[in-house]
């Protein structure tokens, strides 16, 4: 029995004639947390769109719990998204909603639960993220970590296989950081779920991520469990870790050389 | 040869553009029958509708009062300011209310309709809906295009009721004509199917044409202040231009083959 959850098998994928993957393969065992990891402009969160259908890849295959995700209708696909969620860099709340709503959200649309089980469920899952108490606030009265709080209890609200953190961290003070982290690492273990995460705050996510891919050049440079990522010998992926501006991965965008574009030679 | 190239590329963008314009809007209205977007239908109905309220109704009431202000001026001159009711009922019912309704619709539901949808797209609000296992076809799209194809035939019904109160408003009080004549004529002059039902149909077509400019213009957008701008500028634009020509063509089949 195969032990991964998503497939991505040898994918290619451009847009607008520029490649973002070549031939690409990453597997996400179950019940793991699995970061992908890379500079910005990568297509980090183009991955998650790959796997949760919102994009089609050129060449390739992804899969879901064995079954091919590009090839699916569109009923099917929507059905399979049911075992799966997101979590966007932005939170991605409903602004005309109160965070309450938010979570019961997708319990009011793809259950006939009554509204009096909708809401012990919706406050237990604030009450794991630490927001019941801001239950009828809007999303526009939230700060930045707690509305990422908030879309993280709507993401578990139907306690999906998959779990799709994208740039979780980006942008959060060391708190909310903090609080963040321990929460993907307590839900994972909790409710067994398969994380992935995209980002490129290295410390954050090599404590908690059971393994780790870097991409980087449309290829995956580097995989591995956290351990063996920091010891890796790849120039590249060690300029990643490293932070270094100049390296495998260039500080300059692709251009003519800079005598012959001021002499006109390029012309 | 780089132009012909750049018309190719120009004349399939717009082609594929207009593909998923219909797309969307097939996809909306197979998304209808069902239940829970009943509610969500009345909501935007309040939105679009409710809410556009008070301009139309100042509109049509001023628009009443110049035209009779205006025929008054014409036809005392033959004597014949009796037949100012037909004249301003006529053209309201014919034309002005369902035209300047659309017009006024596409500048204030439409317009709001490219933005919201539009900002839902940037703040990832349409993809998350996706992720969520709901289409945002069945429940964005489809309620807004249903709630503007039932608003806008009432407003346009409300603005052209106004206008006639309007019109009475100058043509009678102030002006003078006979009260009786005025309503009594316009009563013998208007035709239900005529002008009333033809007036209506205009109304449903401008309705589902604004409203699916709107919505698409929003759904379609570039992600950004500029892409949202460009597109709130072109809903209002082409929704304009298109009322005026699809008029044109009504009018032309209506009341222009005999």
């Amino acid at each position: 029995m195969n032990d991964n959850l998503v497939e991505i098998q040898n994918i290619t994928f451009s847009r607008s004639e520029r490649l973002i993957y070549d031939d690409i393969s990453i597997s996400i065992p179950k019940g793991k947390i699995t970061a992908i990891m890379g500079p910005s402009g990568i297509g980090k969160t183009t991955m998650l769109r790959l796997i949760g259908g919102q994009l089609k890849p050129d060449k390739g295959d992804i899969t879901f719990a064995g079954k091919s995700i590009p090839s699916m209708n569109r009923s099917t696909l929507y059905q399979t998204r049911k075992a799966m969620s997101m979590l966007f860099q932005s939170g991605a709340l409903f602004t005309d909603m109160s965070v309450f709503d938010n979570v019961a959200f997708a319990l009011r649309e793809h259950t006939q639960l009554s509204e009096s089980v909708i809401e012990t469920l919706v406050l237990l899952k604030l009450e794991a993220v630490g927001l019941r108490g801001a239950a009828q606030l809007l999303p526009s009265e939230l700060s930045g970590g707690m509305a990422r709080r908030a879309a993280l209890a709507r993401a578990i609200a139907l306690d999906p296989e998959l779990i799709m953190y994208d740039e979780p961290f980006a942008g959060q003070d060391p708190i909310s950081m903090g609080v963040l982290v321990k929460l993907i690492r307590a839900l994972s273990e909790a409710l067994s779920v398969t994380s992935i995460v995209v980002t490129h705050d290295v410390n954050e996510v090599l404590d908690i991520a059971d393994y780790v891919y870097i991409l980087a050049n449309q290829k995956v440079i580097g995989h591995g469990t956290a351990q063996e990522i920091k010891q890796s010998e790849s120039p590249l992926v060690q300029q990643f870790l490293l932070g270094q501006a100049d390296g495998p991965v260039p500080f300059h965008y692709p251009a003519p050389s800079m005598q012959a574009q001021l002499l006109g030679e390029d012309k | 040869m780089n132009w012909i190239i750049d018309l190719g590329a120009n004349t399939l963008f717009k082609v594929i553009g207009i593909g998923r314009a219909f797309l969307m809007l097939t996809g909306a209205l197979i998304a209808f029958p069902q239940w829970k977007n009943v509610s969500l239908t009345i909501k935007q109905i309040y939105v679009v509708g409710v809410q556009s309220l008070l301009i139309i109704m100042v509109s049509g009431l001023f628009i009443g009062m110049v035209m009779a202000l205006q025929g008054y001026t014409i036809l005392v001159g033959y004597g014949a300011e009796g037949s100012l009711g037909p004249m301003v009922s006529l053209s309201l019912l014919r034309e002005l209310g369902p035209v300047v309704t659309a017009l006024l619709f596409a500048g204030r539901a439409g317009s709001a309709l490219t933005a919201e949808i539009g900002l839902m797209k940037a703040t990832e609000q349409l993809s998350s809906l996706e992720m969520m296992a709901v289409d945002p076809l069945r429940r964005i799209v489809a309620p807004r295009i249903w709630a503007g194809v039932i608003a806008m035939p009432m407003l346009a019904l409300i603005f052209s009721a106004i206008g006639i109160l309007g019109g009475h408003l100058v043509g009678v009080e102030w002006l003078g004509v006979d009260s009786g004549s005025y309503w009594s004529i316009m009563q013998a002059t208007v035709e239900w199917d005529k002008d009333v039902v033809n007036g209506i149909i205009k109304s449903i077509v401008f309705a589902i044409v604004v409203t699916w400019i709107a919505i698409f213009k929003g759904y379609d957008a570039v992600p950004t202040s500029e892409g949202i701008s460009l597109a709130t500028t072109q809903t209002v634009v082409l929704s304009s231009l298109a009322v005026l020509g699809l008029d044109f063509v009504l009018t032309a089949l209506m009341f222009g083959i005999n």
